[in-house]
C-alpha cells in the first residue's frame, strides 16, 4: 500500500458555541483524486481551513508527507506542497492573468522582476490546459470560469503534491467542467492527490476514486466510491432524511392552473437574454432548466425588474404594464429571491425580523412604520411555520446556516403575499433537510393559487416540482416542455444539448 | 455573569464609560465641577459649557452619523460649515435681515446636501472621493464669500443663535436638543432608521427589495448639509463673525470621530445617535479636561489622539481578544463560518 | 497554436490599454495648462519655471509618492501633513538646539517618521482599526507633538543646512535645479522601480486588488500593509526633510492640509482611491498639475489664492468623473 502523502488524525476545532470539528481522521493518497462530503455545517469547510493554515486545529495531528508538519498559514501550505483552490475566485482582478499566476514567487533576473519570463511561462502552462488568452489582460475582464481554471493554473504550478479544490465547478458549464476534469485526471497520472469538494453527485461519481464523509463535524466513513450507490452515499451524508426525499417523490404536483397572472412578448436585454415570449399563470410552476449562463438567471431579473428589459412588453390581464424597476415589479405582486442569498438578498447585520419586514416596510414607505405588534405577529407567525432555527427574532441574521437564511428570504416575500414569486437557486448550498421544506413549501404554495417561477441546476429538483420546464441555452429560451409524468432529466439534458443551435 | 457580558457588550458601555472617567478626572482636578448655578436667571456651570461650546460638533455629528449609515462618509461639512456662516453675515452685513440671511445660509447647505448626494447616487461616486471635492473647493467658495476677509457682524438677534439664552439655558443647546430629538423621531418612530440601516448594509439587496435607495442617500447627505449649515450658523453667530479659512476647520475629523467614537462602524449599517452625541461630549469633554487639568492647551492634540486610541482600541475585537487571551487566542469566527458551522 | 501563444507572451509591456487613459489624460492636461500659461505670460514659458515646478513642490512630490503606495494599497494617510511639520520642527530643533550634526538628524528624523508609520500600520493591521481613524489619531499626534515642542518658529540655521538649501544643480542652458528636486527626482525613480519590478510592489497592487485573495494565495498581506504606512512615514518625514530645507524652518503649522493636497495629487494621477489601479507616474503628473496651476495663479496676480483650491475641486470632479467614464473594473455577472 502507498503511503499517504496527507494523513491527519484526531483533528478537533471548536469556535464558541460550536464543535465545527470533532475528532476526525483523513487520508489522502498520491495519484487519487478523493471527495470530501457533507451537507452544509458538516466540518468540509473547517478541515479545509486547517489543511491550509488558516485556522488552527485544537488537538489532532496532520502529517504531510511522512513528518508531522503544523500548517502556520497560507504561504507554509503551498511550501508544504498544499494547494487551495476556493469556490470565489481568490485572486486579484486587477491584475494580469499572467501576474496572477505567478505574483508571490515571479523569476527575477538580477534581483527584479522578469516580466519577459512571467509572460512566457504563463502563456505555456496555460497552453497545457487549452487555455488561449491574452495573459496580459486584466484577469477582471474575463469571465469567471475563466478566472477558475488560472487559479487552478497556479495551484498546480506550485509544485503541488495535494491540490485542494473547494467546489470549483460551482460556476462553470459543462464544457469548463469535462476540461477541468480532463486536467485533474492527468494531474492524477502525474501522481498529484486532489481533495474535491462538490454538491454535483454526478461529478463525484464521475471523477472520484474514493470519498470521504462527514456530517456534525465527525467522520462517517471513507470509502472507495464504486462500493458505494448514490442513495447508500447521500443516507451516510444525511443520517436519516432519505425517506423524507423519496416521500416528495411521491407526490406528482397537480396542475391546477389559475388566471393568467402576466404574459411576456418579446422581453429581452441585450447581452443577457433574446427575446422570450411566456405566459405565466396562477397556481402553476414554472421551471427554468439551463445550464449555468443560459439565461436562466437573466429572464428572472428581468421579469423581477432587477435588469430593465430592452425589448418588449409585458401584459398583465389585457392592461400593458412595466416592470422595469423592482419597485415596479413588487407593486405588480412580483416577489424575488435571487440566487445570491447574501450578496442580493440579506442584509447580514440587521436581525431576523428586520430582514423579513424589510421589503413589506419598503412597499408602505419610510413614513408608514409597522407598529410593534403587528411586527411580532407577522414575523413569529412565519419563524413558525417556515420553522426558522433558532427561532428568535432578534437573533442577527448573519448567525443562520444557510438554509434558515433562505427561509427568512422567503418569509420576507410571503409577508407581503405576492401574486407570482421568482425562486432563483433556492436551494442550492443548504442541507438536505431544509432542501425539502423550501420544495414543499413552494409546491403548497402553488396550490394555495401563487405562481411560481423556479430556478435550479438540479434538473432532477426542476422536474419534481414543476408544472412545466422552459429550457433554455445560450442565452435563449429554446422550448418548452409539460410536466406530464413522462418528463425525464435525460429527455430536458437532451433538448438543452440538442436545442435549437441556429446561431 | 452573562449580564455583565451583555452590558459591555452594548454599543455604548465603552463610550458612556470614557465620558464618565473624564468627568470623574474633572472632579478630581476641580472639586465644583459638576456643580451648576443660577445667575442672572441663566444657568451656569462646567457641564453647560461643555453642551455649550459641543454643540456645533453635535450637530454636525448627527448629520455625519445618518450619512455613515448609509455606508457613506461626509468630508465636506467643514466647508458647508464655513460658507454658511460666510453667506450669513455676508448678507447681514449687506444690510439685509435674518428674514433673508438665514434661510438663504440654510438652503446653501442643503444645496450642498444635495451636489454630494447626487454625486454619489447618480453618477456612483465613492462617497469619500465625492465629498473630498467639496472639502477642497468648499473653503475657496467661503472665502470667495467674504472676500478673503473676516467679515464682521452687529446683530443682537443673530447673536441669539450661537450666544443666545432661552429659558434659563443657552440657546444653542436647546437648538441641538431639538435637532436631537427631531432626529430620534424620524430615525426611530418611522421605518426611516431600518431603511437607512439596509441600504448602508447591502446596497444591491436594498434595492431588490424595493427601497428607494437613492432617494434616501440624497437626503440623508441633505440632512447632513442641513446640520452643518446651521452649526455654521451657530459658530460664526457665537463670535458675530464670520472666518472662511477657519471656521469649521477639522470639524470633519471630530465628527467622524464622534461617531465612531460613539459605536457606529465606518462601513455603515447598525447605527447609535446617542452614542454620537456621547462621541461628541467625549471630544468637548476632552477639551475641557485639559484646561482644567492646567495642561497647556497646546498639548489638546496629543490627548485627543490618546483617546481616540484607546477607545478605538477598546472597541476593536481584535484588541480584546488579544488582551483576553483566556482561551488561548481563539479568533472570533466570521459570519461564514458561523453560517458554515451553524 | 504555439507561434499565436508565443507571439501573445511577446506582447509589448506598454500597450495602450484603457486603464492608461487617465495618466495620459492628466498628462495631456498638464501639457495643456502649461502651454495655457505660456502664450498668456511672458517669461512663462521656460525651462525655468518648467523646472520651478519640481523645486517648489519637491517635498509635496515625495509625499504624494508615499501617499500612492497606501492608496494603491486601498488605504489612506490622513497623517503625511503632521508628519512633514513634524519632521521640520525636529531638523530644526536638533540642529540649532541640540546642536547634533546635520546628517544625524536627517537620519534620525527618517527614522523616526518610518517608525511612526510603522505603528500606524501595525494598529491598522493587527488591531483592524480603519486606516482613516487611525491615520486621524497619528495626524493629532503628530501636530500636537509639533505644538508641544514649539509653538512658534524656529529658524534653521546650520551650516549643512545652509549648503544644501542655498546651492544647486547647475543644468546646461543656465538652468538650476535644486538639490531638494533632485532627491525629489530619486526618490520617484526608485518608487517607480519598486512599484513595477520587485515583489514587495506587485504585493501592493495585489493587497489593493484584493486582500482576501493576497491571504489565500500566499502572500504577505499584513507586512505589506504595514510597509506601504511606513513607506509613508518615510516620504513624510524626507517630505519634512526637504520642507525645511525649502524654508529653511521648522514651523508646528507648517503644511497643514498637505494630505489633501497629496491625495489630490494621486486622484487626479489617475489613481482609484479604492486601490490596486494607478501608476506612479501619474501621482508625479498630478502634483505638477497642481503646481502649474498655482505658478498661473501667482503669474496673474490679480487672482486670489482661493480660486487655487476652487480650481483643484473642480479638476477633482473632473478626474473623479472620468473614471467613473472609464470604468475600469466592472463586475460581470453570470447566471
Amino acid at each position: 500500500m502507498t503511503r499517504p502523502v496527507l494523513e491527519v488524525s484526531g483533528i478537533s476545532k471548536g469556535f464558541p458555541g460550536v464543535q465545527a470539528l470533532d475528532d476526525v481522521a483523513f487520508r489522502l493518497l498520491p495519484g487519487e483524486i478523493h471527495a470530501l462530503m457533507g451537507e452544509n455545517g458538516a466540518g468540509k469547510s473547517t478541515l479545509i481551513k486547517v489543511l491550509t493554515g488558516v485556522h488552527e486545529a485544537d488537538a489532532g495531528t496532520v502529517v504531510v508527507g511522512g513528518a508531522k508538519a503544523s500548517i502556520k498559514g497560507p504561504l507554509h501550505a503551498q511550501r508544504l506542497g498544499i494547494s487551495t483552490v476556493y469556490q470565489e475566485v481568490n485572486l486579484c482582478p486587477n491584475l494580469s492573468v499572467a501576474e496572477n499566476i505567478f505574483i508571490g514567487r515571479e523569476p527575477r533576473r538580477f534581483g527584479r522582476i522578469d516580466w519577459k519570463a512571467v509572460r512566457r511561462r504563463s502563456a505555456e502552462l496555460l497552453a497545457r490546459l487549452d487555455l488561449d488568452l491574452d495573459v496580459t489582460a486584466q484577469l477582471g475582464s474575463h469571465s469567471l470560469a475563466v478566472q477558475q481554471l488560472v487559479a487552478i493554473v497556479r495551484a498546480v504550478d506550485l509544485e503541488a503534491k495535494v491540490l485542494i479544490l473547494d467546489e470549483p465547478t460551482s460556476s462553470l458549464d459543462r464544457g469548463e467542467v469535462a476540461r477541468l476534469f480532463t486536467v485533474m485526471r492527468r494531474l492524477r497520472e502525474d501522481g498529484v492527490a486532489i481533495l474535491f469538494v462538490s454538491h454535483f453527485l454526478e461529478q463525484i461519481y464521475e471523477v472520484c476514486d474514493r470519498v470521504t464523509v462527514l456530517r456534525g463535524g465527525r467522520l462517517v466513513g471513507e470509502y472507495p466510491i464504486g462500493e458505494l450507490s448514490r442513495f447508500e452515499l447521500v443516507a451516510k451524508m444525511t443520517g436519516q432524511e432519505l425517506a423524507a426525499l423519496e416521500e416528495l417523490d411521491e407526490e406528482s404536483p397537480e396542475a391546477v392552473r389559475g388566471e393568467r397572472l402576466f404574459a411576456l412578448e418579446g422581453v429581452g436585454r441585450t447581452g443577457a437574454i433574446a427575446p422570450v415570449d411566456l405566459d405565466l399563470y396562477a397556481g402553476e410552476v414554472v421551471g427554468l432548466a439551463g445550464l449555468l449562463g443560459s439565461g436562466r438567471s437573466e429572464l428572472a431579473r428581468l421579469v423581477f425588474g432587477a435588469d430593465a428589459a430592452d425589448s418588449g412588453r409585458v401584459r398583465c390581464g389585457d392592461e400593458l404594464v412595466s416592470l422595469r424597476t423592482p419597485r415596479a415589479a413588487i407593486e405588480r405582486g412580483v416577489a424575488f429571491c435571487p440566487e445570491d442569498r447574501k450578496g442580493d438578498g440579506l442584509v447580514m447585520d440587521l436581525t431576523v425580523e428586520e430582514n423579513i419586514i424589510l421589503a413589506l416596510q419598503a412597499a408602505r414607505g419610510w413614513t408608514r412604520p409597522l407598529g410593534q405588534k403587528r411586527r411580532q405577529e407577522l414575523v413569529g407567525e412565519y419563524i413558525r411555520a417556515l420553522r426558522i432555527h433558532p427561532p428568535h427574532p432578534h437573533t442577527p441574521v448573519k448567525n443562520l446556516s444557510g438554509g434558515n437564511q433562505q427561509k427568512v428570504l422567503l418569509a420576507r416575500w410571503l409577508i407581503t403575499r405576492p401574486k407570482l414569486l421568482i425562486l432563483d437557486e433556492p436551494t442550492r448550498g443548504i442541507d438536505i433537510g431544509a432542501k425539502t421544506e423550501i420544495q414543499r413549501l413552494v409546491v403548497s404554495l402553488a396550490g394555495e393559487g401563487m405562481g411560481v417561477v423556479f430556478i435550479s441546476a438540479e434538473l432532477e429538483e426542476v422536474l419534481r416540482i414543476s408544472h412545466k420546464v422552459e429550457v433554455l441555452r445560450d442565452r435563449r429560451l429554446v422550448t418548452e416542455l409539460a410536466n406530464d409524468g413522462t418528463l425525464t432529466p435525460e429527455r430536458i439534458l437532451q433538448t438543452i444539448a440538442n436545442g435549437a443551435a441556429d446561431r | 455573569m452573562n449580564r455583565a457580558a451583555a452590558l459591555t457588550r452594548h454599543t455604548l458601555f465603552w463610550p458612556v464609560t470614557v465620558w464618565v472617567v473624564l468627568l470623574l478626572a474633572n472632579v478630581a482636578f476641580t472639586p465644583g465641577f459638576l456643580s451648576l448655578r443660577i445667575r442672572e436667571g441663566h444657568l451656569y456651570g462646567s457641564l453647560i459649557d461643555i453642551l455649550l461650546f459641543g454643540a456645533p460638533l453635535i450637530l454636525v455629528a448627527l448629520g455625519m452619523t445618518v450619512v455613515i449609515a448609509t455606508g457613506g462618509i461626509d468630508l465636506s461639512v467643514g466647508a458647508t460649515v464655513a460658507i454658511s456662516g460666510a453667506l450669513a453675515c455676508h448678507l447681514i452685513a449687506g444690510g439685509h435681515g435674518l428674514i433673508v440671511a438665514l434661510p438663504v445660509a440654510i438652503g446653501a447647505s442643503l444645496l450642498l446636501g444635495l451636489w454630494n448626494g447626487l454625486l454619489v447616487t447618480r453618477l456612483g461616486i465613492q462617497p469619500i472621493i465625492a465629498t473630498l471635492i467639496l472639502m477642497v473647493a468648499g473653503r475657496g467658495i467661503a472665502q470667495l464669500i467674504t472676500g478673503g476677509q473676516i467679515i464682521t457682524v452687529d446683530s443682537d438677534a443673530y447673536k441669539m443663535i450661537g450666544g443666545g439664552y432661552w429659558l434659563g439655558l443657552p440657546f444653542s443647546i436647546l437648538l441641538v436638543a431639538a435637532a436631537l430629538a427631531v432626529t430620534l423621531l424620524l430615525t426611530r418612530r418611522t421605518a426611516l432608521g431600518l431603511l437607512l440601516e439596509a441600504v448602508g448594509g447591502n446596497a444591491e439587496a436594498s434595492r431588490l427589495v424595493g427601497i428607494r435607495s437613492s432617494g434616501l442617500i440624497v437626503l440623508a447627505y441633505m440632512f447632513c448639509g442641513l446640520c452643518a449649515g446651521i452649526a455654521g450658523l451657530m459658530i460664526s453667530s457665537n463670535t458675530l463673525s464670520a472666518d472662511g479659512n477657519q471656521a469649521g476647520l477639522w470639524i470633519e475629523l471630530d465628527a467622524i470621530l464622534a461617531v465612531v467614537l460613539g459605536g457606529t462602524a465606518l462601513t455603515g449599517g447598525r447605527f447609535a445617535l446617542s452614542g454620537t452625541v456621547v462621541g461628541a461630549l467625549i471630544i468637548q469633554t476632552l477639551d475641557t479636561t485639559i484646561y482644567t487639568a492646567g495642561i497647556p492647551p497646546r498639548m489638546t492634540l496629543v490627548f485627543s489622539a490618546a483617546v481616540v486610541t484607546v477607545v478605538c482600541l477598546l472597541q476593536s475585537p481584535a484588541f480584546r481578544a488579544k488582551v483576553r487571551r483566556r482561551p488561548p487566542a481563539a479568533p472570533v469566527p466570521s459570519a461564514a463560518e458561523q453560517e458554515a458551522t451553524a | 497554436m504555439t507561434t499565436a501563444l508565443s507571439g501573445l507572451a511577446r506582447r509589448a509591456p506598454f500597450t495602450l490599454r484603457r486603464r492608461h487613459v487617465p495618466v495620459l489624460v492628466t498628462f495631456g492636461l498638464f501639457l495643456l495648462a502649461f502651454l495655457t500659461g505660456a502664450l498668456r505670460y511672458e517669461n512663462f514659458g521656460t525651462g525655468q519655471v518648467f523646472l520651478d515646478l519640481f523645486i517648489d513642490n519637491s517635498f509635496l512630490i515625495v509625499v504624494a509618492v508615499g501617499m500612492t503606495f497606501v492608496i494603491l494599497a486601498g488605504g489612506i494617510d490622513l497623517s503625511v501633513g503632521s508628519v512633514v511639520a513634524l519632521s521640520g520642527m525636529l531638523c530644526a530643533i536638533g540642529t540649532m538646539r541640540l546642536g547634533l550634526p546635520a546628517p544625524l538628524v536627517v537620519l534620525l528624523v527618517l527614522l523616526i517618521g518610518t517608525g511612526f508609520g510603522t505603528v500606524m500600520g501595525y494598529m491598522i493591521h493587527v488591531f483592524e482599526i480603519q486606516p482613516f481613524i487611525a491615520t486621524l489619531a497619528g495626524m493629532f499626534l503628530a501636530r500636537g507633538v509639533c505644538l508641544t515642542i514649539s509653538e512658534n518658529q524656529i529658524s534653521i540655521d546650520d551650516a549643512a543646512f545652509d549648503a544644501v538649501a542655498l546651492n544647486s544643480l547647475a543644468l546646461p542652458g543656465g538652468l538650476r535645479l535644486s538639490y531638494g528636486a533632485v532627491i525629489a527626482l530619486a526618490v520617484v525613480a526608485v518608487a517607480f522601480y519598486a512599484l513595477q519590478w520587485t515583489r514587495t510592489g506587485r504585493n501592493v497592487y495585489a493587497l489593493g486588488g484584493s486582500e482576501q485573495s493576497s491571504v489565500l494565495m500566499g502572500l504577505p498581506a499584513g507586512r505589506t500593509k504595514i510597509q506601504v504606512y511606513a513607506i509613508s512615514g518615510f516620504c513624510s518625514a524626507l517630505g519634512g526633510v526637504l520642507f525645511a530645507l525649502y524654508t529653511l524652518s521648522g514651523d508646528p503649522t507648517h503644511a497643514i492640509g498637505m494630505e489633501l493636497d497629496a491625495i489630490a495629487a494621486v486622484v487626479i494621477g489617475g489613481t482609484v482611491l479604492t486601490g490596486g489601479s494607478g501608476y506612479l507616474i501619474g501621482s508625479v503628473l498630478g502634483v505638477l498639475v497642481l503646481g502649474v496651476i498655482k505658478t498661473i495663479l501667482s503669474f496673474e496676480g490679480t487672482l486670489s489664492s482661493w480660486w487655487t483650491r476652487i480650481a483643484i475641486g473642480v479638476l477633482l470632479f473632473g478626474f473623479i468623473a472620468l473614471q467613473r467614464l472609464i470604468g475600469t473594473r466592472r463586475g460581470s455577472r453570470t447566471g
